[in-house]
C-alpha cells in the first residue's frame, strides 16, 4: 500500500526542496524549448534566483530570452503568459510571493481556468505558477496559505509538494501538463535558511538525477498507523509527523498522509485510511473556514461515514489575518504541540 | 530636470527652474537649517535601525539612506491639511509630519501592523505605509475625488484648501493600480500630486524595464502634466512640490512629480544589492548625496562649525532613543490577535478566542 514512498537510500544524493524545484524546472528548459520563465527579480546573472533563491544559477544557463525579468505588473505577468500558453508555450509565471496571486486573479480565474471550457477544448493554458507560502515574520500581505482559493476554481490544478523527491517530480508533471497548475510551496521549507524556523528538520531528500514524475492527483502515507489518520501538508506534516512521533511513545500509531495534490485530491487514499483508522483529523496552515481541510471532511462524511468511530477534527490557523509578531504568528498556525494535544483528544473520544 | 543646488553644492538654478524660484525665495536660512537637520537625523536613525536589524531586533528594515533630499524637500511644501499616502521608505517624512519614529521600528519588529493613527491630528494625516507595492495610488486618487465632493479645495482660501501628495517609487509605475490611479485623477480632475521618487532600482529591476521614456511624462497621455527634478536636490524637491501643491489646491488638476534620487542601500535587509549593481554606479551616486551637497551651501553660506556639531549630537542622541526604546518593546498579548478583525463583535472570533483562553489555562491547570 504504501509503495508511493520516495526512495530512502540515504548513500544517494540529497537536495533541498529550492534545489529539486531548479533542477526539475533546469531539466524541463532543456528537454523542452517551449518552456520559459517570466517574472520580477529572477533573470540577473549571479544574482540571487528569484524570492526565495530557486532558480539560482538558470540565468547564466538559459540567458535572458528564456528568463524574462519584467517590470513589476502582475497582471502583465499572468496575461502576457496566458498567452504565451494558448499559442503552445510552456510558461512559468513567478508572482514572488503567493499573495501576489491576487494581483492577477482576473487572468488565472476567469481567463488562465475557462480558456479549455469556454473554447470547447480546442484552446488550453499550460502554465505553470509558483507559489510561496506560510508565516515568516512577513506579516498579513507576505505570509498567507491561499491555496484553498483555487481549490474552488474548476480548470486549475492546485499542489503543495513538502519534501524534494516530490518536489521535483511534481514539478516536472505540473509543467508537462497540459491545464495551469498552481505549485504551493513553503518558504520555511526551502531549504538550510529555513532550517531553524522549521525546527531544525533535515530539509534534504533523496533525488534521483534523471527527471521523473511525481503524478499530480496522487497522495503519500509518509508514517503507517491503524489509530488515527493525520492529514496535512508543508510545514504543519512536519509538525504533524513529529506529534505522531511523540503518541508512538504513548501507544498511539497515526498514520500521517501527505495528499500533495489538493485539486484534484486523492480522496481513496484517505477513503482507506480512514476505513481501517476510524478517526481522521486534518490540519493546515492556512485558516479555517473553507479551507481544503473543510472541502476534505465534508468528502469523507460523505463516503466513510459509517467508518467513522469519531467527529472529523480540523486543526487549522484562527480566522484572522497574519499578526507579524513571531510569538503571535505560531499563537495563530497550527503548533505541534496542538496537534498533539487535539490527536490524543480524538483518540480518546 | 529642475536643479537649483548643484552636487557640488552651488546654488545654481537650472533653466527648467524658472517657475520655480518663487517659492523657494520665500525659504529662510532658519528652513535650509531645518532641513538639514532633518535629512542628518533621519540617515542616523535609517543607519540605527539597520543596526537593530542586523543584531535581530526587527525582522526586516527598508533603508532610506540617499533618498532624504526627494522626502524632506516635498514634506516641507506640504500644508497641516493636506493628505499624505505614503509607500514604505518614506521616514523622513512621517519624521516631518509628526510621527514619532518608533512607531516605525514598532512596526518592522513586528508588534504592529500600522501603528501611528493617520487621524490623530498630531500625525498631521500621515496614512500608515503600504506594502502591496502601488495599491495606494488608487487609494490617494479615491481620498482626493472626496476632498473635491466635500468642497474641501479650491474655495479660493490656499491656508486650509486640501490637496493629496502620494508617494510612489519607479517599480510602481508599472502596476495596473498607478495607471487605474492616473485615469480617475485625470477624469476627476482630482487636487492630487504623484510623487515618484525614481530611486533607480525595483530590488534588481532596473528603471530601465519599467520605462522606455522618463518617469515624468508617463502622465502625458493620461492628460497629468509632470516635472522632473534632481531628488538629491531637497531645494529642487521643496520648491516644485509647493508649486504643485498650490496648483492642485486651486483646481489645476492632477500632476506627477519624478524625483530622481538613488537607493543607496538595500531594498530592504533581505537583499544584497551588490548582486545586481555595480560598485562604479553606487560610488557615482554617493557623489552626488544630497545631505552633502547642503552641508556645502550651508557652510558657504555661514554656518559655523558648532553648528553642525550639534546637529549630529541631537541626531544620535536621536538614535540612541530609539535604540533604548526599541529593545524595550514587548510583543503584544494573544488576545490581541482576535481584535481588529471585524467592526463589531462576531461569533467566529468569540469562538475561537475561548478556545485559545482555555487551551492555555490548560496548560497551568496541568502544571
Amino acid at each position: 500500500m504504501n509503495n508511493n514512498a520516495s526512495p530512502t537510500n540515504t548513500d544517494e544524493r540529497r537536495l533541498t526542496i529550492a534545489e529539486a524545484l531548479r533542477e526539475a524546472i533546469a531539466q524541463e528548459m532543456e528537454r523542452d524549448p517551449r518552456v520559459f520563465l517570466i517574472g520580477e527579480d529572477i533573470g540577473i546573472p549571479g544574482g540571487f534566483g528569484g524570492a526565495f533563491g530557486v532558480y539560482l544559477g538558470l540565468p547564466e544557463k538559459f540567458g535572458h530570452e528564456r528568463i524574462i525579468d519584467t517590470p513589476i505588473s502582475e497582471k502583465a505577468i499572468a496575461g502576457a503568459a496566458v498567452g504565451a500558453a494558448l499559442m503552445g508555450m510552456r510558461p512559468i509565471p513567478d508572482m514572488q510571493y503567493s499573495d501576489f496571486l491576487f494581483e492577477c486573479m482576473d487572468e488565472l480565474v476567469n481567463q488562465a481556468a475557462k480558456m479549455r471550457y469556454m473554447s470547447g477544448g480546442k484552446l488550453s493554458v499550460p502554465l505553470v505558477m509558483r507559489c510561496p507560502v506560510g508565516t515568516a515574520n512577513r506579516g498579513a500581505q507576505h505570509g498567507q496559505c491561499p491555496e484553498s482559493y483555487f481549490i474552488h476554481v474548476p480548470g486549475i490544478k492546485v499542489v503543495a509538494p513538502s519534501d524534494a523527491y516530490v518536489a521535483k517530480g511534481i514539478m516536472t508533471a505540473a509543467i508537462r501538463d497540459d491545464d495551469p497548475v498552481l505549485v504551493f510551496e513553503h518558504k520555511l521549507l526551502y531549504g538550510s535558511k529555513g532550517r531553524e524556523q522549521a525546527g531544525g528538520l533535515d530539509l534534504t531528500a533523496h533525488v534521483p538525477e534523471g527527471d521523473y514524475v511525481f503524478p499530480i492527483g496522487r497522495g503519500l502515507i509518509k508514517r503507517e498507523g491503524h489509530h488515527v489518520t493525520v492529514v496535512a501538508t508543508h510545514l504543519t506534516l512536519y509538525r504533524c509527523l513529529a506529534a505522531a512521533a511523540e503518541l508512538a511513545l504513548e501507544g498511539i500509531e497515526v498514520e500521517v498522509i501527505d495528499p500533495v495534490s489538493l485539486q484534484p485530491f486523492d480522496t481513496d487514499l484517505i477513503f482507506s485510511s480512514v476505513e481501517k483508522t476510524g478517526r481522521l483529523l486534518i490540519a493546515h496552515e492556512d485558516t479555517l473556514t473553507g479551507g481544503w481541510g473543510a472541502e476534505l471532511a465534508a468528502r469523507v462524511a460523505d463516503d466513510c461515514v459509517y467508518s467513522l468511530e469519531a467527529p472529523i477534527k480540523r486543526v487549522a490557523a484562527h480566522d484572522v489575518p497574519l499578526p507579524v509578531a513571531p510569538i503571535l504568528e505560531q499563537t495563530v498556525v497550527p503548533s505541534q504541540e496542538r496537534i498533539t494535544r487535539e490527536i490524543r483528544a480524538l483518540c480518546a473520544m | 530636470m529642475v536643479q537649483l543646488l548643484t552636487p557640488e553644492g552651488k546654488f545654481a538654478p537650472s533653466a527648467s527652474a524658472e517657475e520655480f524660484l518663487p517659492y523657494f525665495e520665500k525659504l529662510t536660512d532658519a528652513d535650509f537649517r531645518k532641513f538639514y537637520t532633518d535629512m542628518v537625523t533621519v540617515r542616523r536613525y535609517d543607519t540605527e535601525a539597520t543596526n537593530l536589524q542586523r543584531q535581530g531586533q526587527l525582522a526586516l528594515w527598508v533603508p532610506s539612506h540617499g533618498q532624504e533630499g526627494a522626502q524632506v524637500g516635498s514634506a516641507y511644501a506640504t500644508k497641516d491639511q493636506d493628505h499624505i499616502f505614503p509607500a514604505y521608505r518614506e521616514h523622513a517624512i512621517a519624521h516631518i509630519r509628526g510621527v514619532d519614529l518608533i512607531e516605525l521600528i514598532r512596526q518592522f519588529k513586528g508588534i504592529t501592523h500600522g501603528g501611528w493613527n493617520p487621524f490623530d491630528p498630531k500625525h498631521k494625516n500621515f496614512h500608515i505605509y503600504t506594502l502591496v507595492i502601488g495599491s495606494h495610488a488608487l487609494h490617494s486618487t479615491g481620498y482626493a475625488m472626496g476632498i473635491t465632493l466635500d468642497g474641501k479645495t479650491n474655495t479660493g482660501t490656499p491656508d486650509t484648501d486640501e490637496a493629496v501628495i502620494v508617494y510612489f517609487g519607479d517599480g510602481a509605475t508599472s502596476q495596473g493600480d498607478v495607471s487605474e490611479a492616473f485615469v480617475f485623477a485625470a477624469s476627476y480632475q482630482t487636487p492630487q500630486v504623484f510623487f515618484v521618487q525614481n530611486n533607480h532600482w525595483a530590488i534588481s529591476v532596473p528603471v530601465s524595464v519599467q520605462a522606455r521614456v522618463p518617469l515624468y511624462l508617463r502622465g502625458t497621455g493620461f492628460g497629468i502634466p509632470g516635472t522632473q527634478i534632481d531628488g538629491n536636490d531637497v531645494f529642487a524637491s521643496y520648491a516644485v512640490t509647493a508649486k504643485h501643491l498650490e496648483d492642485a489646491r486651486s483646481g489645476k488638476g492632477p500632476s506627477l512629480i519624478e524625483a530622481h534620487t538613488y537607493r543607496i542601500g538595500a531594498h530592504t535587509s533581505s537583499d544584497d544589492p551588490t548582486k545586481y549593481r555595480t560598485d562604479e554606479e553606487l560610488q557615482g551616486w554617493i557623489k552626488k548625496d544630497p545631505i552633502a551637497r547642503l552641508e556645502t551651501y550651508l557652510r558657504e553660506s555661514g554656518a559655523d562649525e558648532k553648528f553642525f556639531t550639534s546637529v549630529h549630537e541631537q541626531a544620535a542622541d536621536f538614535a540612541a532613543d530609539i535604540r533604548r526604546r526599541a529593545v524595550e518593546l514587548t510583543a503584544p498579548g494573544p488576545e490581541s490577535i482576535f481584535r481588529s478583525v471585524y467592526s463589531e463583535p462576531h461569533p467566529v472570533m468569540e469562538e475561537q478566542q475561548a478556545w485559545l483562553a482555555a487551551y492555555d489555562a490548560s496548560f497551568e491547570e496541568e502544571a
